[in-house]
C-alpha cells in the first residue's frame, strides 16, 4: 500500500523527532530550572534567546543553522574535525527539529517547575537531602507531568518541522527527506498527489496516536505524583 | 544537647533581635503572630539566614555570621515539623518515612522505626497517600518522618495550628509520649498557652522581635506580669499533681503540694503524676475559710505579688504549698479585701477551673 520512499520518509521523521526530543530534554530541563529558580544577570536575554525560534521565520532559523553548523560555519567546521557533521545529514534535521521544539519544551517544564512548592524542597533539606538529591527525589518526580507535556509538544513540533529543516539539510530522499518534506516533494511532482495524500493520512494517524498515548501517560503520571 | 541562639535581622520596620538557649527537654517559643517565631525556627533549621547571628548546637557551630559560617540545612541535623506538614505528595506514607530514614547517619541513636510508628499510631497508614490523610494524621506522619532522619534537635513550628480543637486533643498525647520517650530536645513554636502548658519545660516569651521572659514554664506562666501577654482568658498557672483516686460520682482526687483538688474525672491511673493548668479567671479569693459554698476546692494560700494592668483586673500570684497559683480578680475586690504580699487567705477553685484539654501527662 505504501511505497518504499514513503516508508523511508515516515521512518526518518520518527527517528529525527525521537532523537531531537531525547537529546534536547536534559538541556531543556536545565534551562527551565535556571529560568524558573535563579535570578541572574542576563536572565531576560536567555529567556529571549530560548524563545527566538518560536518567533523567527523557520527559514531564517534554518539559514542561521546553516551559517553556524554548515561545513564552513564556525561551529560546523570545528565539529567536522571530530567527525560530527550536521549539514545535509539526518542529524542536521534532528538538530533543526530540536531547536524549533526547544522553546515549547522549556516553557512547559518551566511552568511546572514554578508550580512546585519550594517549601517541599525546604522540607527535604531539613531531612538531610542535599540539593541534587532534593532535585532528583522531590522536584523531578513532581514536574514529571510537565516534562512529559514538554516532550510531547517537542515531538509534535519535530514531526511537523519543515521550513528550518529544508533550508538547513535540503530534501534528499532517504537521507533528509522527512514526512513534511516528502509531502512537499510529491506535490511538486506530476502524478505525486496519491503519494502526498497517503503520507498526509499517515501524518494524521501518527499525530492522533501521539495525542492518545500522551494523554494516557499524562493521566498515569499525574496520579503517580498525587496531583490527580 | 543544648541549642544556643543569638540573631538579629531587619524586615522593613520589624527588627528581630533575640538570644536564648533551648534544651534539654521541650522549650516553647511563645508569642503572638508577628513576634518573629517562625523566622527564628527557620534560622535554626537553616532555611533562613539572618543578617547577624550565631547558632550553636551542642558544640557544633551551625551559623556564625561573624566568622562567615553558615551550614546548609541538610547538614545541620535539625528536624522540622512544619505547620502544614509538607508531606511529599508523590510518595505514600511509607515512602515519606523512608525519605526521612534515607539520610539518617548510620548508628545515630534514637527510637527505631517500629517504635516510632507505634508511638505515633501510624502503622495502619503506611500505604495511604498524603492527600487522603486527615490533618492530624498528616502531622503524625510528618513527625515520624522528621524523627526517622535522626535529628539531634527537633523544631516544631506551630504543629497543631492547622488542626481544629478535637484533633489537637487527639495528637497532644502523642506529643507527650514523644517528649518522654524519644529523648530528642524540642523547640516548640506556638502561640497557644494551653499547648505550651501541657508540653513544655521551659518557655521563651517573644514580643515584637525581642525576648521578654525566659524560664521554667511553671514560673513564667504563674507570674502576674505575664497575664497581659498571655491574655486574660488564657492566663493560668501550671503545676504538677498526683492522682490520688477516682470516686464513684465521676470526680477525681488530685494531690498538689498545698492540698487536695477535686476535679471532674481525669484520664490517668491513681499514683500517676499529671500536669494541670488552672485558669486564673476561675480562681476566687476569700479572707476567711468560706462555709456553705458549693465548691469543694478551698485551699489555704499566701499572697505573693499583685500586678495591675491597664484594665479593671488585678493578677494575684499566690503561694500554694511549693507551687504558685494565679488568680485574676477585679481591682476593686483586691482593694476592699486589702490584699497585699504576705497576706494569708483562701483560694477557691471551681471544678471547671482545669479545662479537660489542660490535663496532661507530667514529663517523666
Amino acid at each position: 500500500m505504501f511505497e518504499p520512499a514513503e516508508w523511508a520518509a515516515l521512518a526518518l521523521s520518527l527517528r529525527v523527532s525521537l532523537v531531537a526530543v531525547l537529546c534536547s530534554l536534559p538541556p531543556a530541563i536545565a534551562i527551565a530550572w535556571l529560568l524558573a529558580r535563579c535570578r541572574f544577570w542576563g536572565h531576560g536575554l536567555l529567556s529571549a534567546l530560548v524563545h527566538l525560534p518560536l518567533v523567527l521565520p523557520p527559514v531564517v532559523t534554518g539559514y542561521l543553522l546553516l551559517l553556524t553548523f554548515g561545513r564552513n560555519g564556525a561551529v560546523g567546521a570545528f565539529l567536522a574535525e571530530w567527525g560530527v557533521v550536521f549539514a545535509f545529514r539526518w542529524t542536521g534535521a534532528a538538530l533543526a527539529a530540536a531547536i524549533m521544539g526547544f522553546p515549547l519544551m522549556v516553557r512547559a517544564i518551566r511552568l511546572s517547575l514554578e508550580a512546585v512548592d519550594p517549601r517541599l524542597e525546604a522540607a527535604a533539606s531539613t531531612l538531610g537531602a542535599g540539593r541534587i538529591a532534593t532535585f532528583a527525589r522531590v522536584t523531578l518526580p513532581l514536574i514529571a507531568p510537565g516534562i512529559l507535556a514538554g516532550a510531547v509538544l517537542g515531538f509534535a513540533k519535530a514531526m511537523g518541522e519543515f521550513g528550518a529543516t529544508i533550508t538547513f539539510v535540503a530534501n534528499i530522499p532517504g537521507q533528509t527527506q522527512t514526512l513534511p518534506s516528502a509531502i512537499y516533494a510529491f506535490l511538486q511532482t506530476p502524478g505525486g498527489e496519491d503519494s502526498a495524500l497517503r503520507l498526509t493520512l499517515l501524518a494524521v494517524a501518527v499525530a492522533l496516536g501521539a495525542v492518545v498515548v500522551s494523554e494516557w501517560l499524562a493521566r498515569r503520571v499525574a496520579r503517580r505524583v498525587g496531583q490527580a | 544537647m543544648t541549642l544556643a541562639v543569638t540573631l538579629a535581622h531587619a524586615f522593613g520596620d520589624f527588627t528581630l533581635d533575640v538570644g536564648f538557649k533551648a534544651g534539654p527537654g521541650v522549650t516553647a517559643l511563645f508569642g503572638p503572630s508577628g513576634a518573629g517565631k517562625t523566622s527564628i525556627a527557620n534560622a535554626v533549621a537553616g532555611l533562613f539566614t539572618p543578617r547577624e547571628g550565631r547558632i550553636e548546637l551542642g558544640g557544633r557551630v551551625l551559623l556564625d555570621t561573624a566568622a562567615k559560617v553558615n551550614m546548609s540545612a541538610h547538614k545541620r541535623r535539625i528536624g522540622v515539623v512544619f505547620q502544614d506538614g509538607r508531606l511529599f505528595p508523590h510518595l505514600d506514607v511509607a515512602g515519606n518515612l523512608a525519605f526521612g530514614a534515607r539520610y539518617a547517619p548510620r548508628g545515630a541513636p534514637g527510637p527505631d522505626r517500629a517504635e516510632i510508628l507505634a508511638l505515633l499510631g501510624i502503622e495502619e497508614l503506611l500505604s495511604r497517600r498524603p492527600g487522603t490523610l486527615s490533618g492530624g494524621e498528616k502531622q503524625r506522619v510528618a513527625l515520624a518522618r522528621a524523627l526517622l532522619a535522626r535529628p539531634e534537635f527537633l523544631v516544631m513550628d506551630e504543629p497543631l495550628a492547622a488542626l481544629d480543637g478535637p484533633r489537637k486533643d487527639d495528637i497532644l498525647p502523642y506529643l507527650e509520649g514523644l517528649r518522654d520517650r524519644a529523648r530528642v530536645p524540642i523547640l516548640y513554636v506556638s502561640h497557644s498557652v494551653s499547648e505550651i502548658a501541657r508540653l513544655a519545660d521551659r518557655i521563651v516569651v517573644l514580643r515584637e522581635g525581642r525576648v521578654l521572659r525566659a524560664g521554667p514554664v511553671a514560673d513564667v506562666l504563674s507570674d502576674p506580669e505575664m497575664v497581659p501577654l498571655v491574655g486574660v482568658r488564657e492566663a493560668g498557672s501550671v503545676f504538677e499533681a498526683q492522682v490520688l483516686g477516682h470516686d464513684a460520682d465521676g470526680l477525681s482526687r488530685l494531690g498538689v503540694s498545698g492540698g487536695t483538688l477535686i476535679l471532674p474525672r481525669v484520664d490517668a491511673d491513681p499514683g500517676k503524676h499529671i500536669r494541670i493548668r488552672v485558669l486564673a479567671q476561675d480562681v476566687l479569693l476569700s479572707l476567711e475559710s468560706p462555709k456553705g459554698l458549693s465548691s469543694r476546692n478551698i485551699l489555704p494560700v499566701r499572697v505573693e505579688a499583685l500586678h495591675q494592668g491597664a484594665g479593671p483586673g488585678v493578677a494575684v500570684s499566690l503561694r500554694l504549698g511549693e507551687d504558685r497559683l494565679l488568680a485574676r480578680i477585679t481591682a476593686r475586690a483586691a482593694a476592699e479585701l486589702g490584699l497585699r504580699p504576705g497576706l494569708a487567705c483562701h483560694a477557691i477553685l471551681k471544678a471547671t477551673a482545669v479545662p479537660r484539654g489542660d490535663v496532661g501527662a507530667a514529663h517523666e
